[in-house]
């Protein structure tokens, strides 16, 4: 009688196995912890993480391209659907950046709206990216908390922009309109509700064992690595790298307000975590600062109807939710940019996951991709 | 460092580079050739460049003077001493080559692909040069200025 034996790949005939017992495994395009269309080809070794290859481009809309064909006014709203998350600031690197070119002074109260701006958009970012990190983690209540709070901040920009999430408020030499008249006043009842708010998420997530236990000692970055793999913002600065632009490179009024730029030594999940979540205060302190103490004023320097740049390069950079976003024009002096480049923080801190997940255990991934806190349009552009 | 320093540091491996101090940063040119020695300098030597912040390429066959010009431009910060250059390499439009950084910064294994997809720049020895955004039968390069797509392209 003839003996069966067992096959040397165990008998999956459909899976995908190398001869050393490799299992390869795709995550994504539409995988909910990916949050949008990235495509992870993880290759296993028992439940071993060896090697993650990012397939990108689901979401590529060559918008540097679109960008050359666009005036210096329209491209910058092009950039609200990069970073959907930060749209607001990404505009404002394109302002600073055009602005750079024409040597613009932007009337003070413009400066303080925008970094007024900024900093509600941070926080409905790091909200946002809270919420779904605790769910990926298996958490459901605290993205419903998260959501509570940032719909008010989404609806104060709604009142001042006319828009939720892509905000479109800035133009070359200011801000589109001036605020709402009831800006100031819902600002300070968010402010003021939102302060607790955080003392909750920490003890709802933050303190919470099971939380600690699958971040603390995941995906360790070290500091020499962050630097070479190009990561900033939060990521960077949770291993322990100094990279704030608003404290490096202040821009706008961010060398007149007293905050702090958190960084977390440890490298692992949990201090980028941490960092995220201390931020949230800093940006409160900010718009406390400032909420006070809008200038009177124009809203918009006088500028001509059509921009031209000089003949030159230009390169300005702004901190955004995920890191450093970065704006390089090359002009040939017409009214479009020649060439444009954006330097996206999602790009740069996507290149060191491979590194960080190596040797890790399949279950950790989502732990480490929710505190890279990828957002793929920004990653494709 | 000042940019006079730093370019007093350069001048030392580089005295045939081009410099230009119009923009905000030092800008330095350097032959295609002597580019990897020279970004194995930057990265290791006195002006610790270890920072590559931004890498892409400028395809200049629109303007009057460059019909076969690429330049790959690097933007380079250093984490300890808070200097910036940029460093422009020129190609040959017609058969862009060059060494591969990716060794010496990590995050340009990454950037290179994408310039490679969307440029046709060939890194010479990059462990794993391959269309990023792309398919790999895609034909043609599209942030070259000459790249035509009658079907997907809406020209303004």
């Amino acid at each position: 009688m003839e003996t069966y034996k067992v096959p040397p790949n165990g008998g999956d005939e459909g899976l995908d196995t190398a001869d050393d017992g490799a299992l390869v495994i795709n995550v994504g395009p539409q995988h909910p912890a990916t949050h949008g269309v990235l495509h992870l080809v993880i290759t296993l070794q028992g439940e071993t993480i060896q090697k993650i290859e990012p397939h990108l481009g689901y979401i590529h809309r060559s918008i540097e391209k679109m960008c050359e064909s666009l005036s210096y006014r329209q491209f910058i709203y092009v950039t609200s659907r990069m970073d959907y998350l930060s749209a607001h600031i990404n505009n404002h690197g394109c302002a600073l950046c055009v602005e750079k070119g024409l040597q613009l002074e932007v009337p003070p109260r413009a400066q303080v709206i925008r970094v007024l701006m900024g900093e509600l958009t941070r926080i409905a970012s790091h909200e946002l990216w809270w919420g779904a990190m605790a769910m990926d983690l298996g958490a459901f209540t605290p993205f419903f908390y998260a959501f509570r709070e940032r719909e008010t901040i989404n609806d104060i920009m709604e009142e001042t922009c006319g828009a939720r999430l892509t905000m479109n408020y800035m133009v070359p030499g200011g801000v589109m309109y001036d605020l709402h008249p009831n800006f100031q006043q819902r600002v300070k009842d968010f402010i003021q509700l939102f302060n607790n708010k955080i003392d909750e998420y920490d003890d709802l997530v933050t303190g919470n064992i099971i939380f600690q236990n699958r971040t603390k000692g995941v995906g360790v970055l070290s500091a020499a690595d962050a630097i070479s793999y190009g990561c900033t913002g939060p990521v960077a600065r949770g291993s322990g790298v100094a990279c704030d632009i608003r404290k490096l490179y202040p821009y706008a009024v961010y060398d007149k307000v007293a905050f702090d730029e958190i960084i977390e030594t440890a490298g692992d999940s949990y201090a980028r975590y941490l960092v995220r979540v201390k931020e949230l205060r800093q940006s409160v302190r900010i718009i406390e600062q400032l909420i006070d103490n809008i200038p009177e004023g124009d809203f918009q320097a006088k500028t001509k109807a059509v921009l031209k740049l000089p003949k030159g390069e230009f390169y300005s950079r702004v901190e955004t939710a995920r890191g450093e976003f970065g704006v390089y024009i090359v002009s040939e002096g017409g009214t479009t940019p020649y060439r444009i480049k954006f330097r996206s923080p999602g790009f740069s801190n996507l290149s060191a996951l491979d590194h960080m997940s190596r040797g890790s255990k399949i279950g950790d991934l989502m732990a480490i991709m929710g505190t890279l806190d990828l957002v793929i349009p920004d990653i494709d552009r | 460092m000042t940019n006079e320093e730093i370019k007093q540091h350069i001048i030392t491996v580089q005295p045939n580079g081009v410099f230009d101090e119009t923009g905000e940063w030092l800008q330095v040119q350097v032959e295609v050739g002597e580019w990897k020695p020279f970004a194995q300098w930057l990265r290791n030597d006195a002006l610790q460049m270890d920072f590559l912040f931004c890498l892409t390429c400028i395809d200049w066959s629109a303007t009057a003077t460059g019909k076969t010009l690429l330049t790959m431009v690097y933007h380079f910060t250093s984490t300890v001493f808070r200097h910036t250059i940029v460093v422009k390499v020129k190609l040959d439009r017609n058969n862009p080559e060059i060494e591969t950084v990716s060794d010496c910064w990590r995050t340009a294994e990454l950037h290179e692909r994408e310039v490679f997809d969307l440029f046709g720049v060939k890194f010479l020895h990059h462990p794993d040069l391959r269309r990023l955004v792309l398919t790999d039968d895609f034909e043609g390069y599209p942030l070259r200025k000459d790249f035509e797509d009658p079907i997907n392209m809406i020209k303004l």
